[in-house]
């Protein structure tokens, strides 16, 4: 479970990115989170990540207070979570199976839960047959595809999607967007930032609206009308 | 940690050098050359203290007793001056064997000239003791000892040759700390560089691990490793050609200027080499391993 409460946070150049912020996401969600640029959503995402801290306000994600948090918990509290961003970041000097068995390495898993789990999470995101491919060798769904396997391979109970479809073209932004509810029905409480209103009306799920650091709706099965 | 873990930032470590294979090349090279020139100062400053240390051994101080007291009861003090644990040896020289000495030295092939004094030793009274000292630096301690020492009429001693030992000995362990102090900047700031390159080069991937949730020892490590293999390289290529630079310069040397030899012992290598090789693989270890560690810090922002 996510909940924010009474959330501001204001850069030291004086932006004031969010203000007054109150959220609630159950375990197991779908949510878009909506708004223009400079609406405070990357800002938001920041926040869940640890990655900056609000000037006020309380967070608390899967029981844990962010607020609270000393330095040396962020890295066993980001292994519960999991994170996609609209440039997929692979590294590029490895293949499929080493991009996602990079999650693993890095939190110091045995070689045996490694050869065990990246074959099953490949399958999951159906790229079992590409797994020796290298990232310039794949089509940019692809590419977010296995950035999504890379998320998942730790099995966070959350995962944020900042503009998960922004770098790719309508059919495959519809796959990728499948493949995030697929996981999220298996369980796993799906946060996804988009600008996207074609995408965030097919899913028809709930919608955050955010607009100059502000929530200025927050709709069950919201779709968005354009201007 | 994980053997697999280990191997894993190992392997890191060494792409991270290949992956900025000029940079990494220019680091160990300077790493090399100030090693290099370490050992060279380790070398000189080693031999030249054992030199030092053969010229303190013939700097003696010579003590003269009351002309009252028999041979015997001189010999006894001088047992009980033996037991100083500053004096590493002691010679004792009888009147008639200083008239001897006397005699080889100024009247050799003029002995009808020392006949007049046959029976009456010129030098009857100054029965001695020559006191060889451990340490140079020890000997106002030792002659303010004797001076004190009932029985003993006069101390002689070289206070400028002592004093002039120490100071050399002062002045070269100084200098070479200076020149070593500065190499070890150089080094570490090349060092430092490189790996902010490296890092650089891997922001990327850095950034994943911290959102993955990697600890800072984790993304460390590969850095640390890369530090610690240039490091070691650094200081295994010196060591190799200090070796047999050693071996040949002090050949030619001893061979080409034999007149060296009477006055200048050169200390074997294998006295010197394992001394310079520990000291070399830990200097080479500790600006790898210092240099990595304080560059990474700023790169481990989570």
């Amino acid at each position: 479970m996510i909940e924010i409460t009474n959330v501001y946070k204001t850069y030291d150049t004086g932006n004031k990115a969010l203000r007054n912020i109150n959220i609630s996401i159950e375990d197991g969600e779908f949510v878009f989170i909506v708004g223009r640029s400079g609406s405070g959503k990357s800002t938001l995402l920041k926040l869940l990540l640890k990655e900056v801290e609000p000037t006020s306000g309380k967070i608390v994600v899967n029981d844990m207070n962010l607020g609270k948090m000393p330095r040396r918990y962020v890295p066993k509290y980001r292994r519960r979570l999991g994170v996609v961003f609209q440039d997929f970041r692979l590294l590029k000097d490895r293949n499929v199976y080493e991009n996602v068995a990079f999650a693993q390495r890095v939190i110091g898993a045995s070689p045996r839960k490694i050869r065990e789990k990246v074959p099953s999470m490949l399958q999951m995101v159906g790229l079992s047959a590409k797994y020796k491919s290298y990232p310039q060798q794949l089509s940019g769904g692809e590419q977010q595809r296995v950035a999504i396997a890379r998320a998942l391979i730790n099995r966070p109970e959350v995962l944020l999607a900042d503009e998960p479809t922004g770098n790719l073209d309508h059919h495959n932004a519809i796959e990728i967007m499948k493949l995030l509810d697929e996981i999220n029905r298996m369980g796993t409480t799906v946060v996804v930032v988009t600008h996207s209103n074609e995408i965030v009306n097919l899913m028809q799920r709930r919608v955050i609206t955010m607009d100059r650091g502000c929530v200025v709706s927050d709709e069950e099965g919201g779709l968005i009308h354009e201007d | 940690m994980r053997i697999s873990t280990f191997w894993y930032c190992l392997k890191e470590g060494v792409k991270n050098i290949c992956r900025n294979v000029w940079f990494s090349l220019a680091s160990v090279a300077t790493i090399s050359a100030c090693i290099f020139l370490f050992c060279l100062f380790f070398s000189i400053v080693v031999n030249i203290q054992y030199v030092v240390k053969n010229v303190e051994g013939t700097i003696g101080i010579t003590v003269f007793f009351d002309d009252e007291l028999t041979e015997d009861e001189i010999k006894r003090i001088g047992a009980e001056i033996g037991k100083r644990p500053e004096i590493s040896s002691m010679e004792f020289t009888s009147a008639e064997q200083a008239w001897e000495n006397m005699k080889n030295d100024y009247f050799a092939g003029h002995e009808e000239l020392a006949e007049g004094f046959a029976d009456d030793n010129p030098l009857a009274g100054s029965a001695s003791y020559q006191i060889f000292l451990h340490e140079i630096e020890n000997q106002d301690q030792v002659v303010a000892y004797l001076q004190g020492v009932s029985g003993v009429r006069e101390v002689n001693y070289s206070n400028s040759a002592a004093e002039g030992l120490n100071s050399f000995n002062a002045i070269i362990g100084l200098l070479s700390l200076a020149i070593i102090g500065v190499l070890l900047a150089v080094s570490v700031f090349l060092i430092s560089n490189t790996i902010n390159v490296a890092a650089s080069f891997r922001k990327n991937e850095n950034e994943i691990m911290r959102y993955i949730g990697a600890t800072n020892y984790m993304i460390r490590a590969p850095f640390v490793v890369e530090g610690i293999v240039m490091g070691l390289m650094g200081a295994g290529i010196p060591l190799v050609g200090m070796y047999f630079l050693y071996l040949r310069s002090v050949g030619y040397l001893t061979t080409r200027f034999q007149i060296l030899s009477r006055i200048f012992q050169f200390l074997p290598l294998s006295q010197i080499f394992p001394y310079m090789a520990v000291v070399a693989v830990l200097l080479g270890l500790g600006i790898g391993f210092f240099a990595s560690f304080f560059t990474i810090r700023k790169h481990l922002k989570v």
